[in-house]
C-alpha cells in the first residue's frame, strides 16, 4: 500500500509533529514501504475472533478513595520549560 | 412556517470523590495552582493510572437511579488530542462500552412562558460513562501566555448522555435541573454550578415537521440553567433564520456568551478531529459484579419518582406538588420532618406552607432550603398548631416571620404575641350578641333577605374579638343566631 | 571480582573480603576506561553510587545486608530514578531529572544494592540496534564495529564488557533478548505483569516489560527475585505470591520436552545460528531432554501484527512530550501549535517520529478496523498458537535473532529489514509469555549466537532451571570479549 502526501501531512499535523516537504516525501516513501509489510495481515481471516488488547484476561483493580499524594508542586515545576505563580506557561490558548 | 426543535444533552458531573479517578491526589476545590496536581496528574513519564473505586461507586448509583443497566464489563479508552490542560494527550474516557447503559428520567416540564400547564415527560438516557476533567487555562497569566493549573486534571466525570428527546427550551432546562436534583440527591455529585461540578453541552438542531434532523451545533460548557435557556433560544432563531434566508447550518462547537447573549463557533477547534480511540492499555476492563451493585444499592435512598408516587398516593397532593417537594433531597426531608409532627392527616397543610409561604420567603433572600433559617421542628410546631386550632393562618404567619427572622418557638411566640384563637363557644357568642345588638338595623336587613351583609358580620365580629376568634366557630355561631 | 556470580560477589561482600565502595569504584573505573569507546553508559554519577555503596558498606557492617546489598547494578535509561537524570536514549528528556522512583529503581534500592548509572538505549527503547539513541550507538564488546542489539544495547554492552555484573532491559519486542544474544549474555524478559511499569518510561503498554540482563541464569534469578511482586500502582501488575526464581535451578532436565517450531528454522535464518541452535538442542537431549516439532503457524504475522499495536500505542504514550510540563521546548515557535510541533519535531529522532506516524495513521477515523483492530485479533490467534504448543511441550526452543550482530549502519537506511531482527521475539511479546536468550556459540564472525527459550506463563523458574543447567553443562555465557 501506498501513502499519499496528503495523507503524510494529514498524520504529522495530527501527530503535531512539523515536518517539510522533504521530510514528508522521505516519510511517505519508509512508511508506504512498512505498510507493505503490515499488509500480509488482510491475508488472514479474522471473523468471530475476540480482538485482544492485553496480554491476560484480567479485570482491573480498584483503588481505595483515599488521598495518598502530597503537594509535590515545587519538586515538579523545577524541571519545567516555564513557569509564573504556579502555572505552567504555554503560548496564548485561543478558544 | 412551523418548526420543530430537536435537544439532547451531554452532561458532565464531577463526582464527588476525595481523590481523582486515577490517582491518590485530592479533588478539594480552590487550592493553590497545580498544588494538587501530583505525578499522574502531571503525565510525569513512567506513572500509570489505578482506578478509584469511588468514582465505580457513584456510577452505579447514578445506573441504578435511572433504572439503567449497569455493564458487567465496561472498557477505558483513550481519546487523543492536544491541549495544554490535557497533560497526557489523551483523555481516558469510555467509548464502546460505558458503564452505565440506556435508562430514563421522568421530568415535570414547567413552561417557561406564557399560561401553559406543568406536563410530565419521560427523557430517555443513551448512556453514561466515566472519564477525566482537564485542567483549567487561566489566561492573561503572564504577557501573551496561558498558565495552566492541572489542579482539576484527572477529577471524576460521569457524562450523561440524552437522546434528543427535548423539544424546547423548557424542556432542555427542566431536564437539567431534574438531573442536578437526581445527582444531588443520591450524593454523587456536590452541584456547584459556579465551581464547574455540573456542566452541560447541549445539541441543538430544527428541522420542519416530517422532515429528518437537520444538522446539530452543540453549544458547550453551559454552567446555568438560565444561561441555557437562553443559549438555546438564541440558537434556535439562529438556526432557524439562517435556513429561511437560504443558508445552511453547519455542524460546529460553539460557546454562549452570557454578556451579549449571543452563540459563536469556537475558534480553536476549527480543524476536524480524529481522536483516535483506542482501548486504554494501561488499564484493564472494569468488571461490576452483582454483589458490587447490590453493595451499592443498599446504599440508595428513597428516589425522588419513589416519593413523589408515596405523597400523591398516601397523602393525596398533586403530581406536581410532589414534584415540587421533591426538587432537592433537602426539601423533601423537610417536608418529611413536617409531616412526622402533624400527621399524614395535615400532609397537604405541610405542603402548602413549603411550596407557598416557605419557598416564597426562601426566594425572597436567595436561600435554598438547606440554609432554611427556621428548622424542620421549628416548622413542624408551627404546622401543629395550626392543626389543632389554636393559631389561625394569618395568626400563623406572622408566627413564621417571627420564626424567620427571631427564630425561637411557635408556642412562646403565639403566646408572647396574644396570637392565640378564641374557640369558647360561649366567648363567641358573647361577642356575636354585642355585635348583633349594635347593629340592631342591619340584623333587620339582613334577616329580610339582604344576604350579602353576612361579610360585615364577619369583619365586626372579628373585629371585636381583636382577630383571635377561631373564623369556622365564628360563621357557624353567626349564621344559627343571625338565622334568628 | 569481575567473573564472580552475584552470589559470589555478594558473599564477598558480606564476608568483608571487599566493601561496596571498592566493588563500586573498581567497576566506576572500568566504565570510565572503556564507556569512551563502547557508550553504553549515558549517565553516570560516581557520588551517588559511591553514596549508596557507603549506605550498603554499613548494612553489610550491621549484618542486615540481603543478596543483593551492595551490588552495583546498572539501570536501563528508562527507569525514573529519583534525582538521577532519566533521558530514554532521547533529546526530548536530554534534561529531564526525574522526581520520582520507578518501582523497580525503588525495589533494587530497598534490596540495598548500588545504582551504578543509567544504560544506554534506543530512543525510548525503539530500535533493534541501539542505533537510534540521541546518545550515539553504542559499540558491541566483541566487535566495536558491530552494533549491540536494542533496545538494550547499554545494558547487554556493560554486562558483556563486565563494566557492571548485572543490569536491567526492558523488552517490547525483543529488546532484552536480541541485545542479550548479539553480546554474548545471559536475559530474561518474565511474563507480562510481573515487573510492575510504574515509572518505566512506555514504549507500548501492552507489551513493556523489564527483566534482567546478566552473566547466567543463576544471577538473572536473583536479579528476578528482587525485580518481581505486585505494585498496585500498576494496573497490570499481576496479583500473585513472591516467588524465588532460584527454586529449580539444580533440577536435573530429565524428561524435559523441548519443542522446536518449524517456522523459527526456516528461510531467514542465518546458517551459522542455526547450527549453534542445533548443537545447543543436542546438548539438552545428552542432559536428558527430548525434543518435539511444534508449530506456530500465526508466528509469521508477528511483525506485520507488532508493526500496528506497538506504534499504535506508543503515538498515544509520547504525546505527553510536548515542552509543557517537563522535558524539551523547541526555542522559538510563533504560537501554541508551533510549540508542539516544532518540540516534537526536534525533540524526537527519526525512527520515533516514524513509529508515531505509523500510530498514529492505523488509529485514525477509517483504517482502525482494517489494521489496529485485524491485529489484535491476529495477536490473540499468535497467543493461541503458543497454548496448543505447550501442550505438546514444556519449553520452546529457537533461535533470538536470526543472525548475529550486524554492523553499525548496515541497515540504517531500511526500517523494515531493521525490524525484521526481531522476527523470532516479537510473538512472545504478543502472547504475553516469558522468553529468554542464553548464548549457545559464536557464528561465522565469532560473535555470540543466542538460544532462545521461552516457557509457558509464568514459568520463570523452570526457564531459568533450563538455562542453568546448560550453562553448568557449557561455557558460552562465561567467556568474555578479547582486549577488555
Amino acid at each position: 500500500m501506498s501513502l499519499t502526501t496528503q495523507d503524510v501531512q494529514k498524520i504529522a499535523r495530527l501527530a503535531r509533529l512539523a515536518m517539510n516537504d522533504t521530510e514528508i516525501e522521505a516519510a511517505r516513501a519508509q512508511l508506504s514501504g512498512i505498510f507493505e509489510l503490515i499488509e500480509q495481515m488482510q491475508a488472514v481471516d479474522t471473523t468471530g475472533i475476540e480482538p485482544m488488547s492485553h496480554a491476560q484476561d484480567l479485570s482491573q483493580q480498584l483503588r481505595e478513595d483515599v488521598v495518598t499524594a502530597s503537594n509535590d508542586r515545587e519538586a515538579f515545576q523545577a524541571i519545567a520549560p516555564q513557569v509564573e505563580g504556579g502555572l505552567y506557561l504555554v503560548p496564548q490558548v485561543i478558544e | 412556517m412551523k418548526w420543530e426543535i430537536v435537544i439532547g444533552l451531554e452532561v458532565h458531573t464531577q463526582l464527588s470523590t476525595n481523590t481523582k479517578i486515577f490517582s491518590g491526589a485530592s479533588t478539594a476545590f480552590g487550592a493553590e495552582p497545580n498544588t494538587q496536581a501530583d505525578a499522574v496528574s502531571i503525565a510525569l513519564p513512567g506513572v500509570l493510572p489505578v482506578l478509584n473505586k469511588g468514582a465505580v461507586e457513584r456510577a452505579i448509583k447514578f445506573g441504578l437511579a435511572v433504572g439503567a443497566h449497569i455493564a458487567p464489563r465496561s472498557v477505558f479508552a483513550r481519546k487523543n488530542y492536544f491541549y495544554p490542560d490535557l497533560p497526557k494527550g489523551y483523555q481516558i474516557s469510555q467509548m464502546d462500552l460505558p458503564v452505565v447503559g440506556k435508562g430514563a428520567l421522568t421530568i415535570q416540564v414547567e413552561p417557561l412562558s406564557g399560561n401553559a400547564k406543568p406536563y410530565e415527560k419521560v427523557v430517555r438516557i443513551t448512556r453514561a460513562h466515566l472519564e477525566e476533567d482537564a485542567g483549567k487555562s487561566v489566561h492573561g497569566a503572564a504577557q501573551s501566555m496561558t498558565g495552566i493549573d492541572l489542579n482539576r486534571a484527572g477529577t471524576p466525570l460521569l457524562e450523561i448522555v440524552s437522546e434528543p428527546d427535548m423539544s424546547s427550551a423548557a424542556e432542555a432546562v427542566s431536564y437539567a435541573k431534574t438531573l442536578h436534583s437526581l445527582v444531588r440527591w443520591i450524593g454523587i455529585c456536590d452541584g456547584n454550578m459556579q465551581e464547574g461540578s455540573f456542566r452541560c453541552d447541549v445539541n441543538v438542531s430544527v428541522r420542519r415537521p416530517g422532515e429528518s434532523l437537520g444538522t446539530r451545533r452543540e453549544i458547550k460548557n453551559l454552567n446555568s440553567f438560565k444561561f441555557m435557556q437562553q443559549a438555546i433560544d438564541y440558537e434556535v432563531q439562529w438556526q432557524i433564520d439562517t435556513i429561511e434566508n437560504g443558508g445552511k447550518v453547519q455542524q460546529a462547537t460553539i460557546l454562549f456568551n452570557p454578556d451579549t447573549g449571543e452563540t459563536r463557533s469556537m475558534r480553536s477547534k476549527e480543524d476536524a478531529h480524529d481522536y483516535r480511540y483506542f482501548p486504554d492499555p494501561d488499564l484493564l476492563p472494569l468488571d461490576i459484579s452483582p454483589a458490587m451493585i447490590e453493595a451499592v444499592h443498599a446504599t440508595m435512598p428513597e428516589l425522588p419518582i419513589a416519593k413523589q408516587a408515596r405523597y400523591t398516593d398516601e397523602f393525596g397532593l398533586s403530581a406536581y406538588d410532589a414534584s415540587s417537594l421533591t426538587s432537592s433531597r433537602e426539601m423533601a426531608e423537610f417536608f418529611d420532618a413536617g409531616v412526622a409532627m402533624v400527621g399524614a392527616a395535615n400532609a397537604k397543610l405541610c405542603a402548602n406552607w413549603l411550596i407557598g409561604e416557605v419557598s416564597a420567603q426562601l426566594n425572597r433572600d436567595g436561600l435554598d432550603i438547606a440554609q432554611c433559617p427556621i428548622s424542620a421542628a421549628q416548622f413542624g410546631a408551627m404546622l401543629a398548631r395550626i392543626a389543632d386550632g389554636t393559631i389561625s393562618n394569618s395568626g400563623a404567619k406572622e408566627v413564621f416571620r417571627a420564626l424567620w427572622s427571631e427564630g425561637g418557638d411557635a408556642d412562646a411566640i403565639i403566646e408572647a404575641k396574644g396570637l392565640k384563637q378564641v374557640s369558647d363557644s360561649g366567648a363567641i357568642e358573647k361577642i356575636v350578641d354585642e355585635v348583633m345588638a349594635a347593629n340592631a338595623d342591619k340584623v333587620a336587613e339582613y334577616r329580610s333577605g339582604k344576604d350579602k351583609l353576612f361579610g360585615f358580620f364577619v369583619g365586626a365580629a372579628m373585629k371585636a374579638s381583636q382577630g383571635k376568634a377561631n373564623p369556622a366557630q365564628l360563621n357557624e355561631v353567626l349564621k344559627k343566631k343571625l338565622a334568628g | 571480582m569481575l567473573n564472580h556470580s552475584l552470589q559470589q560477589q555478594g558473599d564477598a561482600l558480606r564476608a568483608k573480603k571487599i566493601s561496596s565502595v571498592e566493588l563500586t569504584q573498581l567497576y566506576l573505573d572500568r566504565i570510565a576506561t572503556h564507556n569512551p569507546v563502547l557508550n553504553a553508559f549515558v549517565t553516570v554519577e560516581s557520588a551517588k553510587s559511591l553514596a549508596q555503596a557507603k549506605a550498603a558498606d554499613a548494612q553489610l557492617a550491621a549484618g542486615s545486608a540481603q543478596a543483593l546489598t551492595g551490588i552495583p547494578i546498572a539501570q536501563k535509561d528508562i527507569f525514573c530514578a529519583q534525582g538521577w537524570r532519566t533521558t530514554c536514549g532521547s533529546k526530548m528528556l536530554d534534561n529531564f531529572i526525574s522526581p520520582y522512583d520507578a518501582h523497580v529503581i525503588t525495589q533494587f534500592n530497598n534490596a540495598g544494592a548500588v545504582n551504578l548509572g543509567k544504560t544506554n538505549m534506543d530512543e525510548f527503547a525503539m530500535g533493534s540496534s541501539n542505533e537510534t539513541s540521541y546518545f550515539g550507538p553504542v559499540r558491541n564488546p566483541w566487535d566495536i564495529k558491530a552494533v549491540p542489539g536494542g533496545s538494550s544495547g547499554g545494558a547487554a554492552a556493560a554486562v558483556a564488557a563486565r563494566l557492571c555484573a548485572a543490569a536491567t532491559g526492558t523488552d517490547t519486542g525483543g529488546s532484552i533478548r536480541q541485545p542479550a544474544a548479539l553480546c554474548g549474555v545471559t536475559g530474561i524478559k518474565p511474563t507480562y505483569g510481573t515487573v510492575s511499569r510504574y515509572g518505566m518510561i512506555a514504549f507500548a503498554s501492552s507489551l513493556d516489560q523489564a527483566g534482567p540482563m546478566a552473566r547466567s541464569a543463576e544471577d538473572c534469578a536473583l536479579m528476578l527475585n528482587v525485580m518481581t511482586g505486585h505494585d498496585p500502582r500498576d494496573s497490570t501488575s499481576l496479583v500473585r505470591d513472591k516467588e524465588d526464581y532460584t527454586r529449580e535451578l539444580n533440577k536435573p532436565l530429565a524428561g524435559l520436552r523441548i519443542g522446536l517450531p518449524r517456522e523459527f528454522f526456516a528461510e531467514g535464518l542465518s546458517q551459522d545460528v542455526g547450527q549453534c541452535v542445533q548443537a545447543a538442542v543436542a546438548e539438552y537431549q545428552k542432559l536428558g531432554a527430548t525434543v518435539v516439532e511444534i508449530s506456530l503457524p500465526n508466528a509469521k504475522l508477528a511483525v506485520p501484527v507488532y508493526y500496528v499495536l506497538a506504534p499504535a500505542e506508543a503515538s498515544s504514550n509520547l504525546s505527553r512530550f510536548d515542552g509543557v510540563r517537563y522535558g524539551y521546548r523547541a526555542p522559538d515557535y510563533t504560537d501554541l501549535t508551533d510549540m508542539y510541533e516544532k518540540t516534537r519535531a526536534q525533540g524526537f529522532g527519526e525512527e520515533v517520529k516514524r513509529r508515531i506516524m505509523i500510530g498514529t495513521y492505523v488509529l485514525s477515523h477509517g483504517y482502525y478496523d482494517a489494521y489496529y483492530l485485524q491485529a489484535q485479533k491476529i495477536r490473540r490467534l499468535i497467543a493461541q498458537d503458543f497454548t496448543e504448543a505447550f501442550k505438546k511441550c514444556d519449553v520452546i526452543m529457537g533461535p533470538t535473532s536470526p543472525s548475529t550482530a550486524f554492523n553499525l549502519g548496515e541497515k540504517g537506511d531500511d526500517p523494515v529489514q531493521m525490524y525484521l531482527s526481531d522476527i523470532y521475539t516479537i510473538a512472545v511479546n504478543l502472547a504475553g509469555l516469558p522468553g529468554m536468550s542464553i548464548p549457545c556459540g559464536t557464528g561465522a564472525n565469532a560473535m555470540p549466537v543466542g538460544l532462545q527459550i521461552i516457557g509457558d506463563y509464568f514459568k520463570e523458574a523452570q526457564m531459568l532451571n533450563v538455562a542453568h543447567q546448560y550453562q553448568l553443562a557449557t561455557d558460552w555465557h562465561s567467556r568474555a570479549p578479547q582486549g577488555l
